[in-house]
């Protein structure tokens, strides 16, 4: 690659799209006006684009209310964005109640745990999302990050004052329940893609078929009723789970029909002389699984896992539905205020932007790592 | 002679040694068939153990078990519902029907206009023109980033918030969106329509007569004879003569404000709107990245054989492109349409009164828990092996006939 650039430096690349040194011009007729149809196109699009954009810049900034007084009582006096209401955007709500949206009902004094757990998530994402760490030690990484989350956010030990986890909420669940379901249906998902695929054992794989239709042969929330109303009836009389533990294994269950899939296309993609060989070597069949077959298969579904916890990480909002307190139902417990309860928009705007920063991120990540290990692949 | 000397293991021909199964942990089948029973016995202990647990908490509460509940008198108001419905009457188990209902209402329509929708779309990502391009892409990272539950909720304010019937926005006088949701007016169908529509079909069935006698016409003589006139006449031409020939019936039952409601014509709820408009939204962009992703796999040089051959951009989209990158979208846009229906279980969050809806109503009622969950689950099980049964005979009926 860098020989052939050596040999002839001063040769300017040539475009595939316009001859060298056309310049703007150029590329605005070959992509914005070539036809007389695309030319309609992008004016009729332009137009569109400018009145929506200059309606969303005096809505969201020029018209908006930044801060409102505040009574003696500490009631907030929301008369200016009253008024305001249809020009303008009343980002006081935000600067209210975004402790409360972000952290639920967490004790105001100790909200640097939960926002320190947030951060230890998102630093899990970016050591998980790199490709150094992609070893045995990232099992332990985790382990480590979500004790030192547990900790955190229970407390009762090192001088932690303790929280129940009534008290939970916001974003800290949102992570929660996706990353505590991903960390705990992945061997699970693993344990019945094997058990899908065995052709030695029929009665296990009619077990592991059984569960992944039916689990995903329904929608989420009748997972959520049945954990939610059914658990309390399994248990023998007196025990009780929190709500919760019963949602995070309702997710659980959930996200391993659906990664046990998704491994199941790796297995199938890895080629058969694989086994084979592992065969011929005499190792057994754990042997085989855990350091010729998992390996390779693995590697190849990343992209698609990673698309799956975007899934999962959206459907936490579900939550919603049996009653727990996720980002989602936090921004509707702050909507329930008198003072704020005509300003939706203004909140559900600010949890759809950190909904898309993480989704996007992830997406991101997704689609620039299927590029690369298609590249290598294809070699 | 010889016979008592050969070795017993190479008469048996080409199949596998049989060997008498050994109780023996190196057998691998003596192996597996422990594992099995190991493994099932622990299921069956865990099923066991949770019966149990359950049967003595229903004693315990006084729940009452079975589906003798359905034949009871439901009590629910229901806001909307395609079959009538009393709820002073009426059963759980007409009230769980209608809520099958709602939900087919919701998802049947939800597809058909979320693949239109995806597939405009998923088109307009590959416009050579980047403003679409780009405004595209911009439509399916930002919809599919959010989660859906906050997009109902989204437009489901945005509904409520929108002026009382008294200011309701009104098109052309006959069309009114307002809080109460949107009104629509009704045409009074009389036996003229009937006949109409009966008409159409007929003409449809001409239409199509006279394509392939065309079709053949051409291959027999290579002169192809007009379609278009015949079948404009057949399909606009003889359902609107039968028409003016009964009468030429039309009258609209016009919604107009009385009071503080509309009356007559039809309404579509503003529960039902938002719920489709989010599925709808949502799913689209999916079904736009299956669909892009679908005509992009069709090899370049179909493009550029198509077009040597003088076809314009259109005509090959539609008949070289589309067709070979159907067998592409159709498996992955299976799962969408799956999607949809799971997906508008999320009704209960705007108060749509689906099947979930209606069911969880029901189970807070009687305190059937666990009935009321088999209900919804085998609906949903019924609904999603029904469409992945038609979409496997549709991607069988579509798939390349190789030799």
């Amino acid at each position: 690659m860098s020989t052939s650039t050596s040999v002839a430096p001063s040769l300017p690349i040539p475009s595939r799209d316009a001859p060298p040194g056309a310049g703007a011009v150029a590329w605005l007729k070959e992509n914005l006006f070539a036809t007389w149809l695309s030319t309609a196109v992008t004016l009729a699009l332009g137009y569109v684009i400018v009145r929506v954009a200059v309606a969303l810049v005096e809505w969201a900034v020029l018209g908006a209310v930044w801060s409102v007084p505040y009574s003696p009582a500490g009631i907030a006096q929301t008369t200016v964005c009253q008024n305001a209401k249809g020009s303008g955007a009343c980002w006081a709500v935000i600067a209210d109640k975004y402790r409360l949206i972000l952290f639920g009902r967490y004790p105001y004094d100790e909200q640097w745990r939960p926002a320190l757990a947030v951060l230890i998530f998102i630093g899990l994402y970016a050591v998980s999302a790199m490709r150094r760490f992609w070893r045995e030690e990232l099992i332990l990484i985790w382990i480590g990050a979500l004790t030192v989350v547990g900790v955190l956010m229970w407390g009762g030990v090192l001088g932690l004052a303790p929280v129940t986890d009534d008290f939970w909420g916001g974003l800290p669940i949102t992570l929660i329940l996706a990353t505590f379901g991903l960390a705990f249906a992945f061997p699970l998902a693993i344990l019945v893609a094997l058990g899908r695929r065995s052709t030695q054992l029929p009665a296990v794989r009619m077990l592991c078929v059984m569960f992944v239709e039916l689990i995903r042969g329904v929608p989420l929330i009748s997972v959520l009723f049945m954990a939610s109303v059914m658990f309390p009836l399994f248990m023998p009389a007196g025990v009780n789970i929190d709500k919760l533990l019963r949602a995070q294994i309702a997710v659980i269950l959930f996200a391993a029909a659906y990664l046990a899939e998704v491994v199941r296309g790796g297995l199938q993609a890895l080629p058969k002389g694989q086994t084979e060989a592992a065969d011929a070597l005499g190792l057994s069949y754990w042997q085989k699984t855990a350091f010729v077959i998992l390996p390779q298969a693995l590697r190849l579904v990343i992209p698609p896992l990673v698309n799956t916890f975007i899934g999962f990480f959206k459907d936490t909002t579900l939550v919603l539905i049996v009653g727990l307190f996720d980002l989602l139902t936090m921004g509707k417990v702050a909507l329930s205020d008198p003072p704020w309860q005509s300003f939706s928009t203004e909140v559900y705007v600010m949890l759809g932007v950190i909904y898309i920063a993480f989704c996007y991120a992830m997406s991101r990540y997704s689609r620039g790592l299927e590029r690369e290990l298609g590249v290598s692949q294809r070699r | 002679m010889s016979d008592a000397t050969i070795d017993p293991r190479l008469t048996s021909g080409r199949a596998a040694p049989k060997r008498a199964l050994r109780l023996s942990w190196s057998d691998p089948r003596f192996r597996a068939i422990v594992w099995q029973v190991v493994i099932l016995g622990g299921v069956a202990a865990v099923a066991w153990y949770f019966i149990n647990n359950t049967s003595q908490n229903l004693a315990s509460r006084h729940i009452a078990t079975g589906f003798g509940f359905l034949d009871r008198t439901a009590g629910i108001p229901i806001g909307e519902s395609l079959i009538s419905y009393n709820p002073a009457e009426d059963t759980y188990g007409r009230a769980l029907l209608i809520g099958v209902l709602n939900t087919l209402k919701v998802s049947v329509v939800g597809v058909v206009l979320a693949t239109i929708l995806g597939t405009l779309i998923g088109v307009g990502r590959l416009s050579k023109n980047w403003l679409m391009a780009r405004l595209t892409a911009f439509y399916v990272e930002t919809l599919r980033d959010l989660p859906l539950l906050l997009q109902l909720l989204f437009w489901y304010t945005i509904l409520q918030d929108l002026p009382a019937p008294r200011d309701a926005m009104s098109i052309g006088g006959a069309v009114y969106l307002s809080n109460r949701g949107l009104k629509l007016p009704t045409l009074d169908w009389e036996f003229a329509h009937t006949a109409a529509l009966l008409a159409l079909i007929a003409g449809a069935a001409g239409t199509w007569l006279w394509n392939r006698h065309a079709r053949l016409r051409q291959e027999a003589t290579g002169e192809r004879p007009a379609v278009w006139p015949v079948a404009l006449g057949l399909l606009a031409g003889l359902p609107l003569l039968v028409w003016a020939v009964l009468g030429a019936p039309s009258h609209w039952d016009v919604p107009a404000l009385h009071g503080f409601n509309f009356q007559g014509g039809t309404n579509i709820s503003p529960e039902y709107f938002a719920l489709l408009l989010g599925l709808v939204t949502y799913t689209a962009g999916y079904i736009a990245e299956i669909v892009r992703s679908g005509i992009q796999a069709v090899p370049w040089g179909q493009w550029e054989a198509a077009s040597a051959l003088g076809l314009k951009r259109g005509a090959i989209l539609r008949r070289i492109v589309l067709p070979q990158a159907l067998r592409v979208i159709i498996p992955p846009m299976t799962s969408q349409y799956l999607n949809l229906t799971k997906n508008s279980s999320l009704a209960v969050a705007i108060g749509y009164q689906d099947l979930v809806s209606i069911a969880n109503t029901t189970l807070n009622q009687t305190g059937q828990a666990i009935e009321g969950i088999a209900v919804i689950m085998a609906v949903y099980l019924t609904i999603s092996l029904s469409i992945s049964l038609f979409m496997n005979w549709y991607n069988a009926h579509i798939a390349l006939v190789e030799r």
